[in-house]
């Protein structure tokens, strides 16, 4: 069973804000989900390479690279089309730093 | 020209000949989908341009330019590919109202082709699920029996081909999201192979697996949707060189002497009395045309739902890092945002525009990936992975395509999984292990349930062998017993 000081460091590191009843939830559902994954752990892999992509195999023969040369995709306005809070051509946020 | 029935080349012949008008057409799926969708809630926004977007290719058309495969067909996209200028919010209320600056290459190429897009197509929330029940934008109904549903994660697609709101849907698929609802659903449906079609502006949920497909009424559809959308993008490096096959050109039902591989795993039981039965009855048939039937055995496809739910989970919390209402998207309404600590800026925006599947996901991932249990979790899975598609390989030695179930049952009732995630996650049993080696994978229906509902086949190839699934599958079709049968909501 994930303990509940487990979940909140888990949801700090998500960056998402749950309470003791959500926390408690959590520690369940990801408890028997988890308990579920541990059949993997018994699958012998020595010397296996983990597999990240399935394009691995081409790579460098077969992937797509682009020159390296920049581009003006989109305007400042169009970038800033979407922004929940802006001034100027600056978004609105809290404060970063102290 | 029964419009319900057209294939993409009828009407991109007679648009081209002038002898109806995209405007029509047009006009025809629009009033079509708008009287149907409150009852099934596929569509979650029309395209407002529309029928000027139609104007144009008539206006092309009289200009004498030369028009592609696809002119005047029309298409609904789902909801997780950018479209731009219309609403794209990946079924979530994070991105209500968020309104791309630019469309997904998927989208660009089929407008190129002369296909008119008239709406956005709802989803599972971020394509995180199997039924279209964790869309903020509501449940969406199987159009064969509206207390059922349409599968997922492309729920809208499915819903909406299947009622004939639209001619062609493009869906996603990273653990069967196109292939399930196909099946429920009684359509076509292709998951291309991994770096086959570009995933540029296409909202990331697992980027190793993400592949988007089209999800239509007829083979020869989605092998021409598929020649279009297919191929190298300089904007997505996981894109392969690898050229496309003209693949509704070389379509053929002749599967004489062609090796069809059943794995040994996938045939203990697992598949209830009426999935049994159609899929037996595809495989009789597969035989009667010459195929040639050969065991293949996978033995680690019976890890593959913790595997692909552990990689999927740990590299979504990665890709939904970015959804923290500073860019564009949902943000809490906060009373004094410079007396605020950032963390909780971000922890509230997100806690309140993630639905729980979404949340439980981004958790499962962050402890999969965190410090002290990454080698346990995610690299172990990783692992396995390579020693999965190694065996599919061998697989692949012994025959050319393998056919299997789609899914263990048929639709199922709306609410009847939703409590209990792990009971929906293993729904999945049949098609995940497709996306985690990287490998083709379609359904197509095949027959009805006891209670009238679709069931498709899955036919699976060795990466970049589209061809051949396309040939199996229409070879099927051209003696499929649900041919020319339509669902109640029609």
């Amino acid at each position: 069973m994930i303990d509940e000081k487990t979940i909140l460091h888990i949801a700090k590191l998500a960056r998402l804000k749950i309470n003791s009843k959500q926390a408690a939830d959590y520690g369940q559902q990801l408890s028997k989900v988890l308990n579920h994954f541990d059949q993997i752990s018994k699958i012998d892999t020595t010397n296996v390479e983990p597999l990240i992509s399935p394009i691995e195999a081409n790579f460098f023969d077969d992937m797509a690279f682009r020159e390296d040369t920049a581009k003006n995709l989109f305007t400042a306005e169009e970038i800033l089309e979407n922004a929940p809070d802006k001034m100027g051509n600056l978004f609105k946020v809290p404060p970063v730093v102290g | 020209m029964n419009l319900l029935t057209a294939t993409f080349y009828d009407i991109s012949t007679a648009v081209k000949a002038k002898k109806i008008s995209a405007v029509e057409v047009t006009n025809f799926f629009l009033t079509r989908a708008e009287k149907l969708n409150p009852t099934l809630n596929a569509f979650t926004h029309f395209n407002k341009n529309a029928v000027i977007d139609a104007q144009k290719i008539d206006a092309e058309i009289i200009a004498g330019k030369n028009l592609g495969p696809l002119a005047g067909v029309v298409f609904g996209i789902k909801d997780m590919l950018c479209t731009k200028g219309m609403p794209t919010t990946a079924g979530s209320k994070i991105l209500q109202g968020f309104i791309p600056p630019c469309d997904a290459t998927v989208v660009a190429r089929l407008k190129n082709a002369g296909a008119i897009i008239i709406g956005k197509l709802n989803q599972d929330e971020f394509a995180m699920g199997s039924s279209n029940e964790t869309s903020y934008y509501g449940n969406c109904k199987n159009p064969w029996n509206i207390d059922y549903v349409p599968g997922g994660s492309s729920g809208g697609s499915a819903s909406a081909q299947s009622a004939r709101l639209t001619m062609g849907t493009i869906g996603t698929d990273t653990g069967g999201s196109i292939r399930q609802p196909s099946s429920f659903c009684g359509i076509v449906g292709i998951k291309p192979t991994y770096g086959r079609v570009s995933r540029y502006g296409i909202i990331a949920y697992a980027s190793s697996l993400d592949q988007a497909g089209p999800m239509t009424s007829t083979v020869t559809d989605a092998a021409l949707a598929l020649e279009v959308i297919c191929g190298v993008d300089e904007h997505d490096s996981t894109t392969s060189n690898k050229s496309v096959d003209l693949f509704s050109k070389n379509l053929t039902t002749n599967i004489k002497g062609l090796k069809i591989g059943l794995i040994k795993e996938f045939m203990a039981g697992q598949s209830d009395a009426d999935v049994e039965k159609v899929f037996s009855s595809a495989l009789e048939t597969l035989k009667k045309m010459g195929a040639e039937i050969v065991e293949v055995s996978i033995p680690l496809t019976e890890f593959a739902v913790p595997m692909y739910y552990l990689i999927s989970a740990s590299e979504a919390s990665s890709n939904l890092a970015r959804y923290d209402g500073v860019k564009y998207g949902y943000r809490s309404e906060f009373q004094n945002l410079s007396s605020l600590a950032l963390d909780d800026f971000y922890g509230q925006t997100r806690a309140e525009g993630f639905g729980p599947e979404v949340q439980r996901r981004i958790m499962l991932g962050t402890y999969c990936l965190s410090a002290g249990f990454v080698d346990a979790y995610y690299n172990k899975a990783c692992q396995v992975r390579r020693l999965l598609k190694n065996q599919y390989i061998e697989a692949f030695k012994k025959c050319d395509v393998i056919f299997s179930p789609v899914t263990t049952t048929p639709a199922f009732k709306i609410g009847e999984k939703s409590e209990d995630p792990l009971k929906m996650y293993l729904n999945d049993i049949f098609t995940t292990s497709t996306n985690l080696a990287g490998l083709a994978g379609m359904s197509v229906p095949f027959g009805l349930s006891s209670k009238n509902l679709p069931i498709g086949v899955q036919l699976t190839s060795a990466p970049f062998q589209e061809q051949k699934i396309l040939n199996v599958a229409l070879a099927l079709e051209s003696v499929s017993p649900v041919e020319g049968k339509t669902p109640n909501v029609y």
